[in-house]
């Protein structure tokens, strides 16, 4: 009990200090997590191509030209619809950084 | 947020001075996150949870050995998929440092954070994810109880229903007459009735010509109605017809002796019978005290945290998401999003504004796939659906494109349980 009290404690304390701790949390940028349901890095049997391997530069250009509806595509079209291009840039730049 | 100030303060009141002036490397003491649920969404919040804080002490809590994934199992009724590549363990689960209990969650003191299993251990918890899914509603249909599942499975949860429906149906003549009846909004998986319905109708048609199938729904409108219902017209206009509401098609009782479905406007008796009955959040989400008066859980739309108890976040099934539809890619969408919002919560952080994306695939037959896809962000309290995306498939899309898609869709299959699972 004491433990978790403690624990409790130095939430409120660390909260005082926005982001003291949080430092040391890597997260992947907003969205990033949702792509990763269809997209699996190499060697799962998919026919999703994997996003591992690519420059941020490529999916950069690969999202925008699903969005615009240059490069046709069966679902990527709708799901490239719900980011802005700072979105994507940040997601592309995590993906690139995968190993 | 402010009770859950209040309760926070409740606690460091307790304590004393002492406590709050503990210098902070002395945060020894693990945080401790208790999961319940090993499907879709526990199973990958757990993991996520491990793999963002390697120095939490993650539980899982399941209240089965193996876990039985519903998606795909439509294919399992129709013979064209074993049980087998649906069954699911926690091996990996544990290698990865979570610690799994095989025992049923029973109760939940919110206040004091401790949850207790059905095998009497206690675990203590900082905060507690809870991922449990759905329970059919056996109020929620006259006639239909757990003995009335036996004759007339409903095949939502997968497992031996899964494998009742199936052999009910391949022990039906040729010339039989299969009913479904399909529930009012919100149950699990908003389209799997329609794929379901294709794919008895793809088997009927091509294994037992004579046979039809007629499903008896509650509502007018479904997910992916347009290209339901003109794959259907141009598939199965022998095989299948659906009865919509207001046509009468909604199953006031059910009389398992017979297997006969009583709608407003008369009585149908089935060959093989499959109720899709009214559901709600599993039983535990009441007990927790998580659920609302609707049957489910409300959350808050970044972090899914419990409305009603703080310290409990919630997703999956059992929880209110808003535009997100009940199904396995938004519990596990979800369950990245809420095990980010845990660690950052823990780790004295505010949770950043997430997006989610969540897509349905369904197959028509098993080489004809189409889509429903939404991303979504937090917007006026409730998890909205972001103007412009998403959408369904194109209605004009030629058999390759469906060819793909159903592709997709197993391959979003293998990938979701490698992820969570593997
Ligand atoms: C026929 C059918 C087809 C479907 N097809 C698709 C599809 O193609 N795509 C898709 O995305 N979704 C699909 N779904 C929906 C999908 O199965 C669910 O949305 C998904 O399983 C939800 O995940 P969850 O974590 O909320 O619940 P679940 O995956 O059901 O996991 C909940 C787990 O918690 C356990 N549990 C419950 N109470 C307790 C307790 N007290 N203690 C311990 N453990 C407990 C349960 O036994 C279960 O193992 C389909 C569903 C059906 C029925
Ligand atoms: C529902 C499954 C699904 C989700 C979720 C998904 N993708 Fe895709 N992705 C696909 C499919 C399928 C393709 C192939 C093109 C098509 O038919 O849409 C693809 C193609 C791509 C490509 C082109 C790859 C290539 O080699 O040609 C990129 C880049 C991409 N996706 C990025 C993303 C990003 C970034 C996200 C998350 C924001 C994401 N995808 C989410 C299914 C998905």
């Amino acid at each position: 009990m004491a433990g978790r009290a403690l624990f409790v404690g130095l939430m409120l304390l660390a909260s005082v200090t926005p982001g003291a701790h949080a430092a040391t949390l890597e997260l992947p940028p907003a969205g990033a997590s949702s792509c990763g349901g269809c997209h699996a890095p190499p060697g799962v049997d998919t026919a999703v191509p994997t996003l591992h391997g690519k420059t941020a530069a490529e999916i950069v250009a690969q999202m925008q030209s699903f969005r615009s509806g240059a490069q046709p595509s069966t679902v990527m079209d709708r799901i490239a619809k719900g980011f802005t291009d700072p979105e994507i840039e940040a997601i592309a730049a995590w993906y690139a950084r995968q190993k | 947020m402010m009770k859950h100030a209040i309760s926070r303060r409740g606690v460091i009141a307790g304590l004393g001075a002492v406590t709050l002036g503990a210098p902070f490397v002395s945060a020894q003491a693990a945080p401790r996150v208790v999961v319940i649920g090993g499907g879709f969404g526990g199973a990958t919040a757990a993991r996520e949870m491990k793999a963002l804080l390697p120095g939490a002490d993650v539980v899982l809590v399941t209240n089965e050995r193996t876990f039985t994934a519903c998606p795909f199992s439509n294919l399992v009724i129709v013979g064209e998929r074993e049980l087998t590549a649906q069954e699911f363990g926690y091996r990996s689960i544990e290698k990865a440092g979570v610690r799994v209990a095989y025992s049923a969650a029973k109760s939940v003191d919110g206040s004091a954070r401790v949850l207790t299993l059905e095998d009497g251990t206690t675990l203590p918890f900082d905060r507690l994810i809870a991922s449990p899914g759905i329970d059919i509603n056996w109020e929620g249909l006259p006639g239909y109880g757990m003995a009335a599942a036996e004759k007339m499975p409903h095949a939502w949860k997968a497992g031996t229903q899964t494998t009742l429906l199936r052999r009910q149906l391949e022990a039906m003549d040729d010339g039989g007459l299969v009913v479904m009846a399909v529930p009012a909004n919100p149950y699990r998986c908003p389209p799997g009735p329609y794929e379901r319905a294709s794919l008895i109708a793809h088997y009927l048609k091509t294994r037992k010509p004579k046979s039809k199938l007629l499903v008896l729904d509650a509502k007018d409108m479904f997910s992916k109605q347009r290209l339901f219902l003109s794959a259907w017209a141009a598939l199965f206009p022998d095989h299948l017809e659906w009865v919509g509401l207001s046509k009468g098609g909604k199953v006031l009782s059910v009389e398992p002796e017979s297997l006969t479905f009583v709608t407003e406007f008369g009585r149908h008796t089935a060959a093989v019978a499959n109720v899709i009955p009214p559901q709600r959040a599993a039983a535990i989400a009441a007990a927790a005290g998580i659920a609302d008066a609707t049957g489910w859980c409300p959350i808050d739309p970044a972090t899914f945290e419990s409305r009603l108890v703080p310290g409990i976040h919630v997703l999956g099934d059992a929880s209110i998401a808003g535009a997100m539809p009940k199904s396995a890619f938004s519990a596990n969408a979800q369950a990245k999003v809420c095990a980010a919002a845990v660690a950052t919560l823990l780790t004295g952080g505010t949770p950043p504004e997430p997006r989610l994306i969540n897509t349905c695939y369904s197959l028509v037959t098993p080489d004809y796939g189409i889509s429903v896809a939404g991303v979504y962000h937090p917007a006026g309290g409730v998890i909205a659906e972001i103007k412009g995306s998403g959408g369904v498939s194109r209605a004009d899309a030629p058999p390759d494109v469906r060819a793909a898609e159903a592709l997709y869709a197993k391959g979003w299959f293998t990938t979701v349980t490698r992820e969570v699972f593997g």
